[in-house]
């Protein structure tokens, strides 16, 4: 692997952390599957890069694509709780009129920043090359976001969410309304998929309306490698192995493609079939080793 | 004060599986009284108990507490005002959470669970005051896991968590059925110490009618979701387990069924 693909890999690593992030919160806390993350993630971008070229700070852009992530995420939230859509199905009717959404935003399929200032560039004009700045700066970010969520999660609010995930009669005894803690997490569980959105938008110069295919299972997949490597027995830590996953996942990709066998090689066309064999060996993992460990 | 009046709750109204589980019930439930609820299987008992705490909704009648009609709260809404102990130990504590969490959440229990730090400081000299009473050492291990804990020890801190903050009403609903005799006996002690220190207002649901009979102040009988007796004070004191038995046959006339009943 050229020092450019693995630069490359930590960059898109940080920048889905947002998302993986967001679906822990989902997936793990709230036990709730949400595939909305695959509208809200393009819709992030979509957000952003209309915003940019508004003239808009890109800084700012990010706030708009987490507000807009956010009222996506509430809308699922809604058709689960107060009209009894079942959640899985409810995360998909939200996906799908996202698509529509989405080319309404940008008004075409994509939609390119060429020439437009970015996030990147305050550090590109301190003379940070483009394959540094963006790792370094989207690692700031997802490390504070991590900070954020597990601050959040030990408040009270947090507390109550972890609870509703877990034992939902247990926390309406304690006179906490769950359709609201579900509406709010799941609304910010998108939030941070959009800001992931509108940060791969910056840093590869273009939004297209097709960038959320496949985002659901590439969160899972770093949520459980994550877990399976480094372990989920307090937050904190869950949160860490969460974004660390997220890395090992872009890392382990890059790795493949750049995997020479003979006159065999992995195409990108390849990724979903690898990103399956990938969560299927983090999910089987834990198995074999209590089997090997038992022996 | 508690007032009940008319409850009717009706299961899969108009359907062939329709069932009338509480026909009319109406209950003044004095501040301060320790009523213990008998009957037999389906008798309503723990139908009465999931509509005062709005886990059903129901389908006529009112319940007032303090002069607030409640009937139409939702069960979050209703919290503020009543705590209750599950049958189950696992429902009423959240497992992955520590110890000081769940009493955390408890003692904010009908008030705003915002992004204030969820367990301050300040609780948690309280939390071990308040566990010290129950005597199992769990003033100790405020940082583990619920999930470590047994049954007894689970269902002795739902109690706790349930009376932290005072309710207006405490609903148990057969919280010593799922532990071992031993474990039962030092829970249902528990439970009588909390509510003579706080001179809490309850409603037990239980099956054992010594026990029914040996605790609290005041007992109702269910049957086919009417109350078919209530005595209280010294009446109650005078009764003994053959006189609810015939008191039940006279009233309802028919062979007392329930094995589980009789298991005293």
């Amino acid at each position: 692997m050229t020092y450019y693909a693995f630069a490359g890999a930590l960059e898109q690593g940080f920048a889905y952390g947002f998302l993986v992030l967001g679906v822990y919160l989902t997936f793990r806390v709230l036990d709730f599957p949400d595939l909305t993350v695959d509208g809200s993630l393009p819709l992030g971008a979509a957000v952003s890069a209309v915003a940019i070229t508004a003239g808009y700070n890109p800084f700012l852009s990010l706030l708009f694509a987490l507000i807009a992530g956010f009222l996506a995420g509430t809308i699922t939230g809604i058709l689960n709780t107060k009209l009894g859509i079942l959640h899985l199905l409810a995360s998909i009717l939200t996906m799908i009129a996202l698509y529509s959404i989405n080319l309404r935003v940008m008004g075409r399929p994509n939609m390119t920043l060429l020439g437009k200032p970015t996030i990147l560039e305050p550090l590109t004009n301190a003379g940070i090359g483009m394959f540094n700045a963006a790792p370094l700066l989207f690692g700031i970010l997802s490390i504070l976001a991590l900070l954020l969520l597990f601050w959040l999660l030990n408040t009270a609010f947090g507390l109550a969410m972890q609870a509703t995930g877990v034992n939902r009669q247990m926390i309406t005894s304690q006179g906490v309304n769950t359709d609201r803690v579900i509406i709010l997490t799941v609304g910010l569980s998108n939030g941070l998929a959009a800001v992931s959105g509108a940060l791969l938008c910056q840093s590869q110069g273009a939004a297209d309306v097709n960038m959320g295919v496949g985002t659901i299972v590439a969160g899972l997949a770093s949520v459980i490698v994550g877990e399976t490597l480094f372990g989920c027995r307090t937050i904190g830590r869950a949160l860490f192995a969460a974004l660390l996953g997220s890395l090992i996942y872009r890392l382990t990709i890059a790795l493949a493609l750049s995997l020479k066998l003979g006159r065999f090689s992995f195409t990108p066309s390849d990724l979903n079939l690898l990103t399956a064999l990938l969560v299927v060996g983090a999910l089987t993992l834990p198995k074999l080793r209590r089997k090997v460990l038992n022996r | 004060m508690i007032e009940i009046t008319d409850l009717v709750k009706i299961f899969h109204q108009g359907s062939v599986n329709e069932v009338l589980a509480l026909s009319g019930i109406s209950l003044q439930v004095r501040k301060g009284d320790f009523i213990t609820v008998i009957g037999s299987n389906g008798a309503g008992k723990s139908t009465l108990l999931n509509c005062l705490a709005g886990s059903h909704p129901i389908d006529s009648g009112h319940i007032v507490i303090d002069e607030q009609d409640v009937s139409r709260w939702p069960e979050y809404k209703r919290a503020t005002q009543i705590s209750r102990v599950f049958q189950d130990p696992l429902l009423g504590t959240c497992g992955p959470l520590s110890i000081e969490q769940n009493l955390a959440l408890a003692n904010r229990r009908g008030k705003y669970h915002g992004l204030k730090r969820g367990v301050q400081r300040s609780d948690r000299e309280l939390f071990r005051k308040q566990l010290s009473q129950l005597n199992l050492g769990l003033e100790k291990r405020l940082k583990d896991s619920v999930g470590l804990l047994s049954g007894g020890q689970r269902q002795a801190l739902t109690l706790l968590m349930a009376t932290l903050v005072k309710p207006k009403i405490l609903l148990l609903d057969e919280h010593t059925a799922a532990l071992d005799p031993k474990t039962a006996l030092q829970v249902l002690k528990l439970t009588q110490q909390l509510i003579d220190d706080q001179h809490l207002t309850a409603l037990m649901v239980t099956h054992n009618m010594r026990q029914a009979l040996q605790l609290g102040n005041r007992l109702i009988m269910l049957h086919g979701g009417r109350i078919i007796l209530d005595v209280s004070g010294n009446e109650k004191g005078a009764m003994t387990v053959e006189d609810l038995l015939e008191q039940f046959y006279k009233v309802r006339g028919e062979a007392f069924v329930s094995d589980r009943m009789l298991l005293v």
